[in-house]
């Protein structure tokens, strides 16, 4: 085959260019690539949960209950858009597992012994399902297996109803309900401490004295069902067994997390390829436009010969095609490889039996339109300009840049600058939006630095004020049930003990007016000493005798302020109907909490002083008996280690947060790079013949240099410190997008972010104009003297 | 030239030879040049295109390496020297005109005279060398305000604004028509005459050659034929 001569120019100008063309491909391609990986991770995990909960009937609507008639069943199936019903009994324990000192806590779910499921089926990895008859097996979910390394054989202890219980592993499996596993006030999984335990229904029903009846109901929906009107139905009829509120898939724990992540990467699906592809059709448009200027003569002399206008644009457009495939090939190369890796580190942190990463075309196809579109808008200006171009003129030599003085600098200070300074001066103030424009591309490396790097000062403020500042217990027991505040005493007679804080909670629904929040009031001493109700701000609040301190967010979702009144439906005990004015608000990173004086909350709840949580404060000598004593006490469903949740949480985000971080620090010094080299090469360039010149009348290389340094410089200069502030714009914007009921993300920009995110772009730019200084020194200084510019 | 015999000449070249090399092709364009410059001397270097006279020009000015021979600036070897020294050399020694005025498009007539006056040693005032080149009024004009024949007064000054030892003048009216050729010829010859600056002026224009003290015709990479004028024609009065 042939090509066409302006084929064969089309592909010698690429070869010139490839500096130029790499640097704006990598641009595209991390535009593409992130575009492609959120894309495609977001197909991922929702077609794997799609399918995952399908294939293991992932129930629709959920409700607790203290005990219920197993009666009741029949009827909840009854309910207009029920499919299945199915009943369980769900507790918490302390385990013990042989070789690990700290108590465990376990959540006991029961399955049938005669078969399957019908809802929240298990997705055994090993072994078998609890068999009738052997009250002693069960299954465990497998972060927990793995994370002791149990399995079918192995045995483990648990405190059922007081009493030890020893435990015989016969199976290992995953569950559509614990895609993410999170322990009752623990803020993220921690599978050595927080384990499911499958086991037969029978075993459990005695246990815990339930036989005939059920404390946990989960339900599927016909499709088209309304959830809303069987989550109302289904109140109605478990209102007087305890029910704190039947609730929908969506308010499901695991569910909730896991839905929250695929909108975190729609969020950022929308905000960071848009900040690529912007760049990119900036550079494009750099590039073409001096490719036009350059080839002057030649598009001249190609409609002069008869070539139409059109022929001449199209030309220039397959160079952008070129430049936009080239982007959009490596784009899709990295975002389907960044996809799967995102994936499956998804799939190790939310547990699915199986992943389905099968990308359909449609992110690739969006990526590549985005991504050519965006260089083809870039360039629109420079390839109707070649278009418009009428040969006469074309063929003479453009006429040189009118300078003027500029009334932007002072003449007085301008005066007492040197002329290679003037120079710097005067050639980036002649075209101020290219100027800017480059020292934005520039800046938006640093804003993005900015805003990945901000996710970690975040986090660190949230340790601080959630797990410092706030917490000043280092465990906190929590018990079966409302108990006398007797076992205050009791624990606090343990060894090592050196401080005990009690605590009540208790399930209620606030309102106001027609807004209902469905929670909890927590009884604190009106002055705390270890755990207590800490503004973020920085404060820690003293509550008063009567009234509620509650958080800003459930102010905001009741629509009160200091002052109004909350009603409060207790959903325990007598289920008192209470009248509580709100006295204070404060701001919470965590939750939506509400606080009162304990010995008000028990006044009102018309019982003696009960609790429901103990916070101690430990020697750390005498742990290892503490823990030994607080395992034998029957009353002790839970043990919550302040150290372990720090820790956790730690290693969790060290896995997943600093990965993503060093992603965004690899695409930011793309950015960086790519705009500094283009704004560099388009700079030497243009000016290769005035800095030749300038050799010729006797200044150094480093002399010659400083202008073409100069002028990058500067714009890296003005660069840095807007990216600075486009950085804080944008970290405190998305901190607003990413705001959920569970936590607000605090928006903490650390002035040693800033210095990072700033030496980051400085660096990246110096790379490029390192690389370009190389060809200043190739420069041809008779040649330019020969010819007309 | 009374004074030749105790004088030394400024540059010297001895048997001075280059080749270029583009791809397969070898094109000679010096082939063993033998030359001397004195002291307040102008003169003219003719010959058509592919002659040579640029390459000899270009040595002479410390902007291209010999291939062979030996080029001297009074006590300096200038074929032996590294970019260092030829940049210190061009700085401090050498004024350049061209012929397509090359100034920086965003200094003003003054300021472009000033870039240069700003790194010499010995540097007259740049408005007193614009004025010199009669361009008084218009130091504070960019490039793109002047016309050709300003535009080359502009780089004659800034060229003999250091007062360098040699003014090369490659072409310096190649660009331009015959009058305004002239009025920038005059410049030229002003300032011979007011600084007695060693002026070598390249042009495949014959009669430019009137003005000059001596004038070498090139040819094929050589001096073909060396002849002295009698005497010098006014710029003023040269037309073509």
């Amino acid at each position: 085959m042939k090509l066409h001569p302006l084929d064969r120019k089309l592909l010698r100008d690429l070869w010139r260019l490839r500096g130029q063309v790499l640097a704006i491909g990598l641009v595209i391609a991390s535009g593409v690539g992130l575009l492609v990986m959120s894309l495609t991770s977001i197909e991922a995990l929702r077609s794997t949960s799609a399918a995952y909960y399908e294939r293991y009937r992932f129930a629709d609507v959920f409700a607790h209950v203290k005990r219920a008639p197993e009666s009741l069943a029949a009827r909840i199936a009854a309910i207009d858009g029920v499919q299945s019903v199915e009943t369980r009994v769900v507790r918490g324990a302390v385990l013990d597992v042989a070789g690990f000192d700290e108590p465990v806590m376990g959540q006991l779910v029961s399955v049938p012994e005669d078969g399957e499921p019908r809802l929240n089926r298990l997705a055994l990895r090993e072994g078998r399902y609890p068999q009738s008859g052997k009250p002693d097996e069960v299954v465990l979910s497998e972060p927990f297996a793995l994370a002791h390394k149990l399995g079918p054989g192995d045995h483990l202890r648990a405190v059922m109803s007081g009493r030890w219980r020893n435990l015989v592993v016969v199976g290992v499996a995953l569950s559509p309900e614990y895609v993410y596993t999170i322990g009752p006030g623990a803020l993220m999984p921690d599978d050595l401490r927080y384990g499911v335990l499958w086991m037969g229904r029978e075993t459990l029903q005695a246990a815990y004295d339930l036989e005939g009846a059920f404390n946990e109901v989960s339900a599927s929906l016909l499709r088209g069902a309304n959830p809303e009107r069987v989550v109302d139905e289904m109140d109605r009829l478990l209102d007087r067994y305890g029910s704190h509120g039947a609730y929908v898939r969506a308010d499901q724990a695991s569910n909730w997390f896991l839905t929250n992540e695929i909108e975190q990467l729609e969020t950022m699906a929308r905000f960071l390829p848009t900040v690529f592809l912007a760049v990119a059709a900036f550079l494009t448009n750099m590039v073409v436009a001096r490719l036009v200027a350059v080839e002057r003569p030649e598009i001249g002399l190609l409609k002069a010969f008869g070539y139409s206008n059109a022929v001449i644009a199209w030309h220039y457009v397959k160079l952008v095609l070129a430049i936009g495939a080239v982007g959009t090939l490596l784009g899709w190369f990295f975002g389907y490889w960044l996809g799967l890796y995102s994936t499956t580190m998804y799939a190790d942190f939310y547990r699915f039996p199986f992943l389905l990463f099968r990308p359909s075309a449609g992110p690739f196809l969006l990526a590549a339109g985005a991504s050519v579109g965006a260089a083809l808008l870039g360039a629109i200006g420079a390839v109707r300009r070649a278009a418009a171009l009428s040969p006469a003129a074309a063929m003479q030599p453009p006429a040189p840049p009118l300078f003027r003085r500029n009334r932007l600098f002072q003449p007085r200070l301008f005066e007492r600058l040197d002329q290679p300074t003037r120079i710097v001066l005067r050639q980036t103030s002649r075209w101020p939006l290219r100027a800017l424009v480059t020292s934005l591309g520039i800046a938006m490396s640093v804003a993005v630095l900015i805003v990945s790097m901000q996710w970690l000062d975040a986090i660190h403020r949230i340790v601080d004020v959630y797990f410092f500042a706030a917490q000043g217990q280092d465990l906190t027991v929590g018990l079966v049930e409302a108990r006398s505040s007797a076992v205050v005493g009791g624990l606090a007679r343990l060894p090592g003990v050196l401080a005990v804080e009690p605590m009540r909670t208790v399930a209620a629904k606030l309102r106001s007016g027609p807004r209902v929040v469905r929670g909890a009031v927590q009884g604190v001493p009106s002055h705390q000493s270890l755990y207590r109700v800490y503004d973020a701000q920085g404060t820690a609040l003293d509550l008063p005798p009567d009234g509620l301190v509650i958080s800003t967010v459930l102010a905001d979702r009741l629509a009160v302020r200091p002052g109004d009144i909350i009603t409060v439906e207790v959903l325990e005990g007598r289920r008192p109907v209470l009248e509580i004015p709100v006295v204070a608000t404060f701001e919470t990173y965590i939750g939506r909490p509400a606080y009162i004086d304990i010995g008000a909350l028990n006044r009102a709840m018309h019982e003696p002083p009960s609790v429901t949580a103990v916070h101690l404060r430990v020697d750390p000598l005498f742990e290892t008996r503490l823990y030994r004593e607080l395992k034998q006490m029957p009353q002790v469903s839970a043990v919550n280690l302040r150290s372990a949740a720090v820790s956790t949480f730690n290693e969790t985000l060290a896995k997943t947060m600093l990965i993503y971080v060093g992603f965004f620090i690899v695409f930011s010094a793309t950015l960086a790079c790519g705009v500094a080299y283009n704004a560099a090469r388009i700079a030497l360039a243009e000016r290769a013949r005035e800095l030749a010149t300038m050799r010729v009348l006797g200044f150094s290389r480093r002399e010659v240099e400083y202008i073409l340094i100069g002028e990058i410089g500067l714009l890296t200069f003005v660069a840095l410190p807007l990216g600075a502030g486009i950085g804080w714009l944008l970290a405190r914007w998305l901190v607003r997008a990413f705001q959920t009921e569970l936590y607000r993300v605090p928006f903490v920009v650390e002035p040693s972010t800033f210095g990072w995110a700033i030496l980051g772009g400085f660096l990246a730019t110096l790379a490029a104009v390192l690389l370009v200084r190389r060809r200043l020194d190739r420069l041809d200084l008779i040649a330019v003297l020969k010819t007309r510019e | 030239m009374s004074t030749l015999g105790t004088q030394r000449p400024v540059l010297r070249a001895r048997d001075l030879g280059k080749v270029y090399r583009t791809g397969e092709v070898e094109v000679h364009a010096l082939r063993g040049v033998d030359l001397e410059l004195w002291p307040g001397e102008m003169v003219v270097l003719l010959g058509p295109s592919g002659s040579g006279k640029s390459t000899l020009l270009n040595i002479l000015g410390g902007l291209d390496s010999a291939s062979a021979g030996e080029a001297w600036f009074e006590d300096h070897d200038l074929t032996h020297q590294d970019d260092r020294a030829l940049t210190r050399y061009r700085r401090e020694h050498v004024g350049f005109v061209f012929q397509f005025y090359n100034l920086i498009s965003s200094l003003t007539a003054l300021e472009n005279v000033a870039l240069v006056t700003e790194i010499a040693t010995r540097p007259m005032d740049p408005a007193a060398a614009l004025r010199l080149v009669g361009l008084g009024e218009r130091l504070d004009h960019f490039p793109a305000q002047l016309s050709g024949g300003e535009q080359q007064r502009v780089a004659i000054a800034r060229a003999i604004a250091k007062q360098p030892d040699i003014l090369l003048c490659d072409e310096p009216t190649g660009a331009l028509d015959s009058q305004t050729g002239v009025l920038v010829l005059e410049a030229i010859e002003r300032i011979h005459h007011e600084l007695g600056t060693t002026t070598v002026l390249i042009t495949h224009n014959a009669v430019i050659a009137d003005m000059a003290d001596r004038v070498l015709v090139l040819g094929d990479g050589r001096i073909q034929q060396q002849r002295r004028n009698s005497q010098r024609r006014p710029a003023s009065e040269l037309a073509w």
